[in-house]
């Protein structure tokens, strides 16, 4: 029998014969008209760094302006065809904007889920597509999916910590591998028992709520995915509540937004999460009622 | 009032008024989430049939939510014109919408039957009509306002410039801000959605657009989209600013959600006549959207098009300068695709005009969303056609401190050319004074170049 990897290998190299193949082919044919197939290609339109480019010709004052548009991302200086976007701005927008899609509508991949060894469990979703009309059954669980969570997690963690795709896949993919073992790291330092991390599969924030009750929690801390803007698809939070049940208003829960290479580093963060963490178990609180 | 009919011999049967509006709307996800949309199209068209039939008088005597439980339904019943309802009350909803489509209805008539409609009498005659109807409807009713400048009147279209930064640097504001003006965006208001909701932050942002705009002599009006109490505390604190912002909706409890009621609204409506920096007499800029309430467990079991009518006879008594529409802003649960946002971003304007209010639109989506570009342009054009006062202006559409993307700085340009329009009257005469544009309403050669701003040395 062919094992699974060694099936993918084999595929792998039939497909890049078969490219090496038609690209042989292509640069020997002239195609239709007079213009031959070059080698080589179209440089990457989205390794261009927008925040340095200046497209308007014969500016006023380009050099003063570029120096405001370094204090920010948003799409300036494109100039314009007519009163239209010029071409490349029109492009990048549409890359920036598949990527952003991708980031929703594709999962986290097995691979990741395998390295970091975690079990999943999946809510009442059955799809991406209803995870994404049916904010409610996002949170829930059926009864035999927490009866398994509870038969294979430590109960009364100190810390429940688990990872959940939430709108953004990317953004798991990005942080977890770095954010993971931060926080894990500062909560040892805190002699913090973590329970038994694991993956939740079309997770909303307020999946927590029943987990917390499941595996009685002192702590949940949720790493998920947020909403994916043109400028980052890579952006993660972690929701954090003290004693989460099913009910409780929004305002008990501790965010931190913005965990990306260009808001909070994962490691940044991870460490941050564990000193929040450790401030709630002391004081037996969470959300508008925690101070730190 | 009859709630029954039959379509091709098959009966079909409604509970309540509640249940009818809901079944009687075109398909939306909203409706779906809340189990309340009709179960079939046969379904939805005999909805449309027992509306069709209702009297006005129906609509009034049973609002989806009582006028003692709910303060939404009293402050839309108080604003009727009794002498007005009398003439209409026996109306059909069918003889409404026929009465706004007919060639011997003036916009001033439709203005006029305005003042005795509720919001549920509004959402009704949208109900029964089709994209064009909706579009054609809308174009017929002209509604401008003024707080520094005028906007709305017939052959203009202005904007809004909305120079929004993730951490709110005012470098990053202002870099924006100089992109928007050099396409000739902003007459509508220069307002920032800031990320900081402190009033030390708010007063900050005021102060520094009020003191761009006073140095340029920017003949535009000012807005700091913080909570409405929050910008009420930094005027009391001695900031300068044009407009007060609020997000509504369409039932008390959801307006609660918000952090606001009628008592808040009122004095804080009280406060910028006497605080603001503009004369007015339209000083207050309100956001709605169709599926607000849902997402705040506050929709009552009320279908989400029919809040967004309530919420429209709502602010009616606050007399606002702007009201602007973000359905589409919310996500798929309320809005599936760029079909249903299509649709409910013309019912919102057209809705929004019958109300008798200055309607601005942001046809938007965010990126958990099936819609795209085309279908946000494709929206924005058909709104164009129906007369919207005014849209956003965004840098290449894309909002970096909201995440969604709105209609775009070039897009503005576009759509004045498209529907030959030109920006509010002394905005326009400034933007020639700045070379920015032509006599004609295009933009100059030099238009979008931001650094004009930098021609005679220092900029702020």
């Amino acid at each position: 029998m062919v094992s699974e990897n060694e099936l993918k290998t084999i595929i792998e190299e039939v497909i890049k014969n078969l490219d090496r193949n038609n690209l042989g082919d292509k640069e020997s044919n002239k195609s239709g008209g007079n213009s031959e197939i070059e080698a080589g290609e179209i440089p990457d339109i989205t390794e261009v760094d927008l925040q340095k480019e200046m497209l308007v010709p014969e500016a006023n004052n380009q050099e003063e302006f570029l120096k405001l548009k370094a204090k920010t991302s948003a799409r300036l200086g494109v100039w314009r065809a007519g009163p239209r976007y010029k071409t490349n701005t029109l492009l990048r927008f549409r890359a920036d904007h598949a990527a952003a899609m991708d980031a929703v509508f594709t999962g986290v991949s097995e691979e990741l889920i395998n390295e970091m060894n975690f079990d999943t469990y999946q809510t009442l979703c059955s799809d991406k597509d209803e995870f994404l009309t049916r904010p409610d059954l996002g949170k829930l669980f059926s009864d035999q999916t927490l009866a398994e969570m509870k038969n294979n997690c430590q109960s009364n963690p100190q810390v429940q910590l688990y990872v959940a795709d939430g709108l953004s896949s990317t953004a798991i993919e990005a942080n977890l591998r770095d954010i993971f073992p931060a926080i894990k790291q500062g909560l040892e330092g805190y002699n913090i028992e973590m329970g038994t991390p694991f993956f939740v599969k079309f997770g909303r924030v307020a999946s927590m709520e029943p987990i917390s009750e499941c595996l009685n929690a002192d702590v949940s801390c949720v790493l998920i995915g947020e909403r994916p803007g043109l400028a980052t698809a890579e952006s993660m939070s972690c929701y954090m509540a003290y004693k989460a049940e099913i009910g409780m208003p929004e305002a008990r829960r501790t965010v931190i937004s913005n965990i990306h290479s260009g808001g909070t580093s994962a490691v940044e963060a991870g460490a941050h999460i564990a000193d929040v963490i450790k401030a709630m178990l002391d004081q037996k609180a969470s959300g508008l009622d925690l101070e730190i | 009032m009859k709630l029954k009919t039959k379509l091709f011999g098959e009966s079909y049967q409604f509970k309540d008024i509640k249940e009818l509006l809901a079944k009687a709307n075109e398909k939306k996800s909203g409706d779906e989430l809340l189990k309340i949309a009709a179960e079939n199209a046969k379904e939805r068209a005999a909805a449309k049939v027992v509306l069709a039939n209702l009297k006005l008088s129906d609509l009034r005597e049973n609002p989806v939510l009582d006028k003692s439980e709910d303060e939404v339904s009293r402050v839309i019943d108080e604003l009727i014109n009794e002498r007005i309802y009398q003439e209409i009350k026996d109306w059909t909803v069918s003889d409404l919408r026929e009465y706004i489509l007919s060639h011997s209805t003036s916009g001033s008539d439709i203005k006029r039957i305005s003042r005795a409609l509720n919001g549920e009498m509004v959402a009704a005659a949208a109900k029964l009509m089709s994209n064009m109807d909706l579009v054609y409807a809308a174009s017929k009713i002209n509604i401008s306002s003024k707080a520094n400048t005028v906007i709305g009147l017939d052959g203009c279209l202005s904007f809004r410039l909305q120079p929004n930064h993730p951490t709110d640097d005012l470098d990053g504001i202002l870099a924006s801000m100089m992109e928007g003006l050099s396409y000739g965006c902003g007459d509508a208001v220069i307002g920032i959605n800031p990320v900081n909701d402190s009033v030390e932050n708010t007063k900050a942002i005021m102060d520094f657009i009020n003191d761009f705009i006073n140095k340029w002599e920017i003949p535009t009006q000012s807005c700091v989209l913080s909570h409405i109490k929050t910008q009420m505390k930094a005027v009391e604190a001695g900031a300068s600013v044009s407009v007060f912002f609020q997000s509504i909706a369409g039932t008390e409890s959801a307006n609660k959600a918000f952090g606001v009621d009628e008592a808040l609204l009122d004095s804080a409506y009280d406060l910028i006549k006497k605080q603001g920096n503009a004369p007015g007499p339209n000083l207050m800029y309100f956001e709605t959207g169709q599926g607000s309430e849902m997402s705040l467990n506050t929709d009552h079991g009320i279908d989400e098009m029919t809040l967004e009518a309530r919420t429209y006879g709502f602010a009616k008594k606050y007399k606002p300068f702007l009201v602007n529409n973000v359905s589409g802003f919310i996500g798929p649960e309320t809005l599936y695709d760029g079909k249903q946002m299509i649709r409910a971003n013309l019912e919102d304007h057209f809705m929004g005009k019958l109300s008798g209010l200055p309607m601005g639109m942001a046809p938007c989506y965010t990126n958990h969303t099936k819609m795209d570009q085309n279908d946000q342009e494709t929206a924005t054009m058909l709104l164009a056609m129906a007369g919207s006062n005014y849209y956003m202006g965004v840098p290449a559409g894309d909002d970096i401190m909201l995440s969604y993307q709105d209609t775009s700085f070039h897009d503005d340009a576009t759509l004045r050319e498209l529907v030959d329009k030109k920006p509010a009257p002394e905005f326009f005469a400034w933007l020639l004074k700045m070379g920015i544009m032509n006599e004609d309403g295009r933009l100059s050669a030099e238009a979008g170049d931001p650094s004009i701003f930098f021609k005679n040395g220092e900029v702020n």
